[in-house]
């Protein structure tokens, strides 16, 4: 930057455009970026611990017989969490299956059908419901579905607990997807004379339908994650899935859970080794979810 | 237009009953299910309160006050569970807060290049989407251990101030309320980073411009005038880590020790209402599913106040 050292024009000051690099308003701002660099490093610091410690212990622990066998009982050898896996998949199912069609159908009201003042309150809702902590969905299933006897312990309990926690983030991604396709689209379906269902359900949702599918990835990822729900309303099973009304039904999360505290070293290292696919696929879901959003 | 359309007569074709009757019930079924995400929300706080009713009449508002958790004789008080989840809370946002504020000013100023940035945005999500079991497997192995050697240290050296005391029960190697804060810590650090890093990306341009054309420094600019603009938005995201603090579940119940006792030591056992439900949950009869009910109460009760206060602020902003 140039500096002025000759004489300046009465009324301006002189001064030169450089910031000298001992001043204390420099050092201050040398200071203050190293310390959000720190920041920054303590804050990917956990995520290097908890990834190298679980590919550690988990690798070691990994065979293809865990994919197939059951859970182990203590003093048992080998064992595996195929059921597990099996339990999570179709609870997480039954969740999306619930939670989709309700989520999507509700954020078409809010962009399409909705004015001002509705469609703040529902959000707002929707909002509020996603801070809900999930051991209450837990609890709140419970009540409803198990101690009325309506279906008992089972993959079905599961599955409306996780499609609770899955609703608002599906809402708020199908929101937010519905809002980016451009009004163009709605008018010249309009214009060809279609109507409300038909430019909805043919011209919109279609538009939008990449930016939906990764709502439902991530959303589906955070429920394959989740413990709390489950354990009030799945609890766990050592066999594979036999019916979906009235029997517990095993959960990889859960099994972690179980596992995890136990003494018999086998089932820890079982627990390490569903917590290592457990990760694995929650990361994949959201890699693939961020790539597929990042793409466009 | 070629000749042989001219003479054609276009008549424009009224919508069929059919067709504005199904239109019609479309639009109602959107807005039958929208309206039904507050239903849900509302059905939630009933069905937490009405099982909870059998214990409210039992033992009233005092049950926020008592200490006493005693299944055998019927006596419930959800005192340390309160003292346990706020405690820990706040421990992980103490140390959460400013760490990720300031990540988040890292992500949002131009000091990296963008596409580290990119790529940094995207690892501090990842942190997000580990599931909560996991984190506690890993704290019992990893975190404890190491918390045991610093505990040591602090107690050692510390051990005057009540909050590196020695605890009464448990060891300083343990579950206590420093591992679940910590682990709190890292599990809201994401949520925080993410929303901040939102709210001072969203600052005007021409007020940072107007800055340097002052001749601040990057430092002067952010702090006297970028995050001042943003700060609603930093608070926000500060509640709403709280409020997923507050309900967090899983990690805390496996690293917090699950004792029902109050304690000034952070080294000590504690209990949030959270875990009391996971643990006790499964073989709980009767009066105590009750008194567990009524503790769930309490608590959506705290995360429903934390969250619509967090949106609250946001829809303040937005109003601007």
């Amino acid at each position: 930057m140039t500096s002025f050292s000759e004489q300046p024009q009465t009324g301006f000051a002189r001064g030169s455009l450089n910031r000298s690099s001992n001043s204390p308003r420099t050092l201050f701002n040398n200071l203050m970026n190293g310390v959000i660099f720190a920041c920054g490093a303590l804050a990917l610091l956990p995520l290097l611990l908890v990834l190298s410690y679980l590919l550690f212990k988990g690798f070691s622990s990994l065979s293809f017989d865990l994919f197939t066998e059951l859970p182990p009982a203590p003093l048992d050898k080998g064992g595996g969490f195929g059921n597990a896996i099996v339990g999570t998949a179709i609870m997480v199912g039954i969740g999306a299956l619930i939670s989709v069609p309700i989520g999507v159908a509700a954020a078409v009201y809010l962009t399409e059908f909705s004015k001002g003042n509705t469609a703040r309150w529902i959000r707002f809702a929707t909002n509020v419901l996603s801070g809900v902590p999930s051991i209450i969905a837990g609890v709140v299933t419970y009540g409803i579905l198990v101690a009325t006897k309506i279906v008992g312990y089972s993959a079905i309990a599961g599955g409306v607990a996780l499609s609770i926690l899955m609703l608002p983030i599906i809402v708020r991604t199908t929101d937010e997807a519905l809002q980016l396709v451009s009004q163009d689209l709605r008018q010249a379906a309009v214009g060809i004379g279609a109507t409300n269902y038909q430019t909805v359900l043919q011209v919109v949702l279609p538009a939008a339908l990449p930016s939906i599918v990764t709502g439902v990835t991530l959303s589906v990822a955070r429920a394959a994650g989740e413990t709390a729900p489950l354990i009030f309303t799945a609890l766990f099973s050592g066999f594979w899935l036999r019916s979906l009304i009235d029997e517990p039904v095993a959960s990889l999360a859960v099994l972690v859970y179980n596992f995890a505290t136990s003494f018999d070293q086998n089932q820890q290292s079982v627990a390490w080794a569903a917590s290592l696919i457990l990760v694995l696929l929650v990361l994949i879901a959201s890699i693939i979810a961020r790539f597929a959003t990042r793409s466009k | 237009m070629n000749a042989s359309a001219q003479g054609r007569q276009v008549d424009p074709k009224n919508r069929s009953e059919a067709d504005r009757t199904l239109d019609r019930s479309f639009i109602w079924t959107t807005r039958i299910f929208a309206f039904g995400i507050a239903a849900i929300l509302l059905w939630i706080g009933f069905q937490v309160g009405s099982q909870g009713i059998e214990a409210l009449q039992e033992f009233g508002l005092g049950f926020l006050f008592t200490s006493d958790w005693n299944p055998p004789r019927s006596i419930y008080g959800v005192l340390p569970q309160i003292y346990g989840t706020l405690a820990s809370s706040f421990i992980g946002l103490l140390i959460a807060v400013p760490i990720g504020i300031g990540t988040a000013v890292l992500l949002s100023e131009n000091i990296l290049p963008l596409s580290i940035r990119t790529v940094l945005v995207f690892l501090v999500e990842l942190l997000a989407a580990i599931p909560s079991v996991v984190y506690g497997l890993w704290g019992i192995f990893v975190l404890i251990p190491f918390l045991g050697t610093v505990g040591r240290w602090l107690n050692e050296y510390f051990g005057w101030l009540p909050i590196f005391s020695t605890p009464q029960s448990g060891a300083i190697g343990g579950p206590g309320l420093l591992p679940a804060g910590i682990i709190l810590a890292i599990m809201t650090l994401p949520i925080i980073t993410a929303i901040s890093r939102d709210a001072l990306a969203s600052v005007p341009k021409n007020l940072r411009e107007a800055a340097y054309g002052l001749g601040c420094t990057r430092w002067e600019t952010l702090l006297r005038v970028i995050i001042p603009t943003a700060f609603s938005g930093i608070v926000s995201a500060v509640m709403l880590a709280l409020g997923r603090a507050m309900g967090e579940t899983m990690a805390v119940t496996m690293l917090i020790g699950n004792s029902n006792r109050i304690s000034p030591s952070l080294f000590a056992p504690s209990n949030t209402i959270a875990s009391l439900l996971a643990n006790q949950f499964a073989e709980a009869g009767g009066l105590q599913i009750s008194a567990l009910m009524y503790a769930a109460f309490v608590l959506f009760i705290l995360t429903l106040i934390v969250n619509i206060l967090a949106e609250l602020v946001v829809l303040r902003v937005k109003r601007l």
